[in-house]
């Protein structure tokens, strides 16, 4: 992607656009960004401790926004990757008080003086404020989407206010996909998605027990794991990067069908 | 039984594509109802409608998103 400022949006909730931006953005600087990580969800931060950084926030958005601190003393560096920083939200304001044209100056100083080659924003749920400013700064937008007939829907309508604010170098995350679920027919499959959409997908993540592992220790499955969804967050990354990274097919590489059609010298 | 049922999948895209299209144009399903009921009204002083089988609906055509009304005429 072409976008520094990329926002990681969805409109509904829990559809793991705090999982993907943590581990997008720690792929990014595992292979060699200069990334900073930004929590916009004010009074809701969460970013922090799926990152497993918690313990080490000191200052927040808030306090850089109204002047309290330096940026640069908010930033947490992720000591585990070179590169990787977060600037946390603040958990005790509340969501108004991020002003749209403030924010955008802390991400256009970060770029310019900072010398980030990423910035990865972490929007709230909604269509209200908390994303209008998390937009705000945007030149490009990962789409997280379930294969899920609201998910979609919301994301359809993040889409248009997307484009009406003029962020548009969009692509979608498909999230949480069940390729089981896909091949017996009780789960859109990417295609559906994208086709409904009409935007074209850069990640996609099947479900996968290791990401509440991960997110239990602390740790992003990009930095730990070679789970299914590791490999799959790590593709992503390397796609935003700019590498021409092909979508390996979604049936469990170990099952009993794929395992015939790969011994009968058949295709994805 | 897979045979028995439609795949829940293909719902899924049929409702999807139903309230994206009323989404889109901005409209609820329940405007477009209270048009049809309206239209039923006008079309009854110049013909007899079998209000059943006269169908209203939002459809998107590639760009746009389209009104659609299907008024079966009896002779």
């Amino acid at each position: 992607m072409e976008a520094r400022a990329i926002v990681v949006t969805s409109g509904k909730g829990g559809v793991g656009k705090t999982t993907t931006t943590a581990n997008v953005g720690a792929a990014l600087a595992k292979l060699g960004e200069k990334v900073a990580v930004v929590d916009v969800d004010v009074g809701l931060r969460n970013l922090d401790v799926v990152m497993g950084l918690e313990s080490r926030v000191v200052f927040d958005l808030v306090d850089v926004l109204e002047g309290r601190v330096e940026l640069r003393k908010a930033l947490v560096r992720d000591k585990r990757v070179d590169g990787l920083y977060l600037l946390p939200a603040s958990q005790t304001k509340d969501k108004e008080s991020l002003d749209p044209e403030v924010f955008r100056d802390i991400i256009s100083q970060l770029l310019e003086e900072g010398g980030f080659d990423r910035i990865l924003i972490d929007s709230p749920a909604g269509i209200e404020r908390g994303f209008r400013t998390a937009s705000a700064p945007a030149e490009g937008a990962l789409v997280v989407v379930n294969p899920e007939v609201s998910s979609v829907r919301d994301a359809d309508r993040i889409i248009g206010m997307l484009e009406a604010g003029d962020v548009n170098e969009n692509f979608l995350v498909i999230n949480r996909l069940r390729p089981d679920m896909v091949r017996r027919g009780d789960m859109l499959a990417v295609d559906d998605v994208v086709e409904i959409l009409g935007l074209k997908p850069i990640g996609i993540i099947p479900e996968d027990e290791q990401i509440l592992v991960s997110t239990n220790m602390g740790e992003p499955v990009v930095l730990k794991q070679d789970s299914l969804s590791a490999r799959a967050l790590m593709d992503t990354a390397r796609r935003i990067h700019g590498e021409d990274i092909p979508f390996p097919p979604l049936e469990d590489r170990r099952g009993f069908f794929s395992a015939l059609r790969r011994l009968l010298g058949g295709g994805s | 039984m897979w045979w028995r049922r439609k795949r829940s999948k293909e719902k899924a895209r049929e409702r999807l594509k139903l309230v994206l299209a009323y989404d889109r144009a901005r409209l609820s399903p329940g405007k477009i109802e209270n048009l049809k009921a309206d239209l039923l009204e006008v079309l009854r002083r110049y013909f007899p409608t079998d209000d059943g089988a006269v169908e209203v609906r939002v459809e998107e055509r590639g760009e746009n998103t389209v009104l659609v009304a299907e008024i079966p005429v009896h002779p």
